[in-house]
């Protein structure tokens, strides 16, 4: 049989087995209402309370109070900027944000530009950390959120977002923190790093899709966007979705325990990957920052040939893994993140991301390294950019 | 998301490579939006004795220059000028609705090898 290697975890990562073990009780025995006030009610209700301290543990959160529950990663982005610009309207009308953040954070912030708000994108260097004397002046005086992510799931890098909270804080302004690509990957701790809103996603942490959580620091002033009964504090309402927040609060203790070793065996798969990509393929080069990256980000282009040809071909081979050209995308534009650090579009089309997972070996990634300069040499002949040198 | 006949194109792309001395050239597309693809031609009275292509681009643009070489081998210039875009995509049993404008470029290509052909020809005379 062929052999499969899966390095596309950045776009879904399987569920952990322990924490399908944990959910599997609370879709039907314990399946009661957190709100109600009966044994069934009580059982479900401290459930969710328990998975709300095992996320509080994760990210040195200092009371559990301060995470609320959503459906994912894009609704918590959508609360909290939502929720403070609205909440925070007669502050300001100014938010600041980066131009490498995830299209969750990017919609919302341009969504309210509708409604009155400014906005500015803070450039970022050709690693993609984000210029902090820009984002320093960016700031105003009518400036009343700043939203920087913690790591970009793209290309990687790492943001210093203890020196972005300093600077944010000493200006008087709250920062939100999009921490769905880093959170279980690297050690965060919410206090020290000055966060005072910060979104966390279940199924990058091999949790289950469709639960994700918003931690806000207790006297963060933020509005609800979703009305209804008047769950999590009054800031989400809606049946809590228990069997899939037992099920995040299970992968958040996991990746407290784990998340040492786990970045390690990453981070050393990822290197060889890299080296190996680097070493063996003529006018390749790595995206991002060589080493403030997520253990798992290898994210590597090549020179005078387009990504999507490149998956197809991996494909044949049972290898997968994403690109930043035009052609995978819904926009047919490529990726605003590798424009952003300055690469060329036809750069940009040429790069291949490959996001390791605790299931990788090092057979996988001497596969992929075996297979690719074959692939990337057949497309080059294909390619009228090619120069001739490399043909031979 | 392709179908087979795109995938055998793309994995085994028919007339590929350059013509040195090719009677007509026809570059279509341009790097900055992910497709540039090249078509080359000899002519041989009023027929196309010799198609080739160099492509950069995704699965379908490699696959609609291969197919396209294959179609328009042997015609006379006439009947290659007929061929369109939606005959490729026919031919490949259906490119993916995203990919039928932009990737399905060697129609163009070969139109414009055709014309840079004649233009050549008139400039002869």
């Amino acid at each position: 049989m062929m052999r499969r290697v899966y390095m596309d975890h950045t776009a879904g990562k399987p569920v952990d087995p322990r924490v399908l073990e944990a959910m599997l009780p609370y879709f039907s025995e314990m399946f009661g209402n957190p709100s109600s006030l009966n044994r069934w009610g009580n059982e479900a209700r401290k459930a969710v309370e328990d998975a709300r301290a095992k996320l509080a543990s994760l990210i040195g959160a200092k009371r559990s109070e301060e995470i609320f529950f959503t459906s994912g990663g894009t609704e918590s982005n959508n609360l909290t900027i939502r929720g403070v610009a609205y909440r925070n309207k007669d502050k300001g009308n100014h938010i600041v944000t980066t131009e490498i953040e995830h299209m969750s954070v990017m919609n919302t912030c341009k969504s309210l530009l509708k409604e009155g708000f400014d906005l500015t994108f803070v450039p970022v260097d050709k690693y993609g950390v984000v210029n902090l004397q820009a984002l320093e002046k960016a700031i105003t005086d009518k400036t009343i959120l700043v939203s920087v992510m913690y790591a970009n799931g793209e290309i990687g890098t790492l943001q210093p977002i203890k020196e972005v909270g300093e600077i944010v804080h000493r200006k008087g302004v709250l920062l939100h923190v999009d921490a769905v690509a880093a959170s279980g990957q690297v050690p965060i701790n919410v206090e020290n790093e000055n966060i005072d809103l910060m979104s966390i996603s279940s199924n990058d942490m091999y949790g289950p899709r469709g639960v994700g959580a918003s931690y806000i620091k207790t006297g963060t002033r933020v509005q609800p966007i979703i009305f209804g009964g008047g769950q999590e504090k009054g800031l989400r309402s809606g049946t809590e979705n228990v069997p899939a927040i037992v099920g995040m609060g299970k992968a958040a203790e996991i990746a407290k325990a784990e998340m040492k070793t786990e970045g390690e065996m990453l981070s050393n798969l990822r290197d060889k990957l890299i080296e190996g990509l680097i070493q063996n393929i003529p006018r390749s080069f790595l995206n991002g920052h060589p080493t403030k990256r997520l253990p798992n980000n290898a994210n590597v282009r090549f020179s005078y040939i387009e990504g999507e040809s490149l998956l197809l071909s991996l494909d044949v081979l049972g290898v997968a893994a994403s690109s930043g050209s035009a052609c995978t995308s819904k926009t047919l534009e490529p990726s605003h993140v590798l424009l952003a650090i300055g690469l060329k579009h036809e750069e940009a089309h040429g790069s291949l991301l490959f996001t390791l997972g605790k299931q990788n070996t090092e057979e996988d990634v001497d596969y992929v390294v075996k297979a690719l300069p074959d692939i990337v040499k057949r497309l080059r002949s294909i390619s009228p950019l090619t120069p001739k040198e490399l043909l031979s | 998301m392709y179908t087979e006949k795109v995938m055998d194109h793309f994995k085994n792309p028919r007339n590929m490579g350059e013509i040195p001395d090719a009677d007509g050239v026809g570059t279509v597309g341009n790097p900055v939006c992910g497709d540039l693809m090249t078509i080359y031609i000899k002519v041989n009275g009023d027929r196309l004795e010799d198609i080739k292509f160099k492509t950069f681009g995704c699965g379908a643009a490699i696959a609609t220059s291969s197919m396209i070489t294959e179609l328009a081998k042997g015609k006379t210039l006439e009947d290659a000028m007929k061929i369109s875009r939606g005959d490729v995509a026919d031919n490949l049993g259906g490119l993916p609705p995203i990919k039928m404008h932009c990737s399905n470029l060697a129609a163009d290509g070969l139109h414009a090898a055709i014309q840079d052909y004649l233009k050549k020809k008139g400039a002869q005379k």
